[in-house]
């Protein structure tokens, strides 16, 4: 559905010139939710305004639905955004017009007579939830009603690709959450190819099938999302893992760890697919001749499966620990020692 | 009463006087909101990374606009007399101020156009690009629609300057109250009619802010 090929894009800036994205190559699948995670600075802003032709590649091709974005221009540029349409992080509203209007506006755009835009329009409201709140303006609605009215508006041109532009940063939590399901209904429901940027592993977790790791304009990791979380290789893909998994709470509780636990060892567990399902731990206790106390346990629901981690002790003789640790090793779950205390 | 209070006043005079000021100052005020959008507009989309963005442009527009904004107005009515001449074959009676009061205000206008249309959020102007949106309609029903409230409460400034403009019009025999509070009130030293001229010159900018003002607000969604 997506294929960017060796995009390099540059800026000239007062100081020089910038590069903002470097050397990237990416195909991004049909129905497919694919994330693109980073921090501020990364190039990611950059990289999803290439994907509509709002920004041009210094170099390389984009293409987007067998349109080439890369080259195009005037109305044939204008058609083709029509189906490739965008959501944004702060909502970008017309404050003039009511809901409705709003909904109205990519149809307008696009010469849909009025009777269909309204029947459209109806529609629209209902699938994202506003129903009733047609003739609102934006101001007195709340930031996800807002995104809601995003989202509608997108979709009302029937796009093939949604493109979401830090779609669920301005908005608390338990929003967010409702905004991601609604995105993933509409993958679902529609079939439609959903590419996302966020500085947010939380979201990328949620709702994302594929990810790729933007650091300083260069893609450094990519793939599955189960995989880049139970093997992550780049510093940057460890960090935004840590952010679910090792939340500063775990760190805190470890170190209090180390002085509760002064015997035995701290030994991390992780779960990745249907090896959380397997009883690990009394397979352990009944093996061998250890002490096993769960100290910590975390798990996360990604689109191919979950993930967890479970820090427990072990303690005992030795050679039991050491058996144990080995057979650890054997049923694949990755185990990592995180205090020796011997 | 009022003929014991404004003894020198000739009503008929006065009220032909209010007509003429509310004739130059609405026909002007319309053709400024016109000329100064447009003009404004062009400012704005030519000015950099915005959707026209062209250096030559921007820096004629904006000098043609800086050097009219900076003549004062009663120097631009003596300047502009021969092509008021030109243009209506007279320099007398109010629709011959009509040139110097547009010349004069719609540059004010156009850099108050450029303000409000500033204002405007640019992720709404990038949205209705990505939505597929032309020029033209990022104009008509982007760039207008999200400033109109400043763009109507920047009119009303304008017109209430215009009023004062087409008082100082009166020197090239344009009629009107400023010119009846000169030539009758002052030169002929009957103070009443100055000030029943200012009197109705008052009201007439308060009529022009209430209106605006009500317009401003109701437009208003934010």
């Amino acid at each position: 559905m997506i294929q960017l090929q060796n995009i390099t894009k540059k800026y000239k800036t007062a100081n020089g010139e910038l590069t903002a994205v470097k050397d990237v190559n990416l195909s991004i699948n049909k129905g497919e939710i694919f994330g693109i995670i980073g921090y501020s600075g990364a190039g990611k802003s950059t990289m999803i305004r290439l994907l509509n032709g709002l920004e041009k590649p210094t170099s390389g091709t984009v293409k987007v639905n067998n349109q080439e974005f890369s080259a195009i221009s005037g109305q044939k540029l204008r058609d083709a955004r029509q189906k490739v349409s965008m959501i944004f992080q702060h909502f970008n509203l017309l404050w003039s017009r009511t809901v409705a209007e709003n909904i109205a506006f990519p149809l307008e755009i696009a010469g849909v007579p009025k009777a269909q835009r309204d029947a459209r329009v109806k529609e629209l409201i209902a699938l994202v939830g506003l129903e009733g709140r047609d003739t609102a303006y934006p101001s007195q609605l709340s930031g996800g009603q807002k995104q809601r009215v995003g989202i509608a508006r997108a979709l009302a041109n029937n796009p093939e690709v949604l493109l979401c532009d830090e779609a669920t940063s301005a908005l608390d939590p338990e929003t967010t959450d409702a905004i991601l399901d609604l995105l993933v209904d509409i993958n679902e429901r529609l079939g439609l190819t959903i590419v996302l940027i966020t500085h947010e592993m939380h979201v990328i977790r949620k709702i994302c099938h594929r990810v790729a790791v933007m650091e300083a304009g260069e893609v450094v990791e990519s793939g599955e999302v189960l995989q880049v979380f139970q093997a992550p290789q780049a510093d940057i893909t460890k960090k935004f893992v840590s952010q679910i998994t090792d939340t500063k709470e775990t760190q805190e509780t470890v170190a209090q760890l180390k002085a509760h636990y002064p015997t035995g060892q701290l030994i991390k567990l992780v779960f990745v697919g249907e090896k959380t399902e397997q009883p690990v731990i009394s397979q352990l206790v009944k093996k061998f001749d250890v002490e096993v106390s769960i100290v910590h346990g975390n798990i996360s629901q990604t689109k191919n499966g979950p993930y967890g981690t479970l820090i427990v002790q072990v303690d005992g003789s030795h050679e039991n620990v050491s058996a144990a640790l080995n057979y650890l090793n054997t049923v694949e779950v990755q185990t990592e020692v995180i205090v020796n205390v011997d | 009463m009022l003929t014991s209070l404004f003894p020198n006043v000739d009503w008929e005079k006065m009220w032909e006087a209010t007509y003429e000021t509310l004739y130059m100052t609405s026909i002007s005020t319309v053709v400024t909101f016109i000329l100064g959008l447009a003009i404004g507009v062009i400012l704005f989309l030519t000015s950099p990374n915005q959707l026209w963005a062209n250096k030559i442009v921007n820096f004629l527009t904006g000098s043609i606009v800086n050097i009219f904004r900076s003549i004062p107005f009663i120097v631009l009515i003596i300047l502009l007399i021969p092509f008021t001449k030109f243009l209506l074959g007279t320099i007398r009676g109010a629709n011959a101020a009509l040139p110097a009061l547009i010349i004069g205000a719609a540059p004010f206008y156009a850099r108050m156009v450029l303000i409000a249309l500033r204002e405007i959020d640019k992720g709404v102007i990038e949205a209705a690009r990505s939505m597929g949106a032309k020029s033209s309609t990022i104009i008509w029903k982007v760039l207008i629609p999200e400033s109109l409230p400043a763009l109507i409460s920047g009119i009303t400034v304008t017109a209430v300057a215009l009023v004062g403009y087409t008082a100082m019009a009166g020197i090239i025999g344009a009629g009107g109250l400023g010119n009846l509070a000169f030539l009758d009130g002052f030169q002929r030293n009957r103070q009443d009619v100055t000030l029943m001229a200012t009197i109705l010159i008052l009201v007439v900018v308060f009529i022009i802010q209430w209106i605006g003002d009500t317009i401003t607000t109701k437009t208003d969604k934010r």
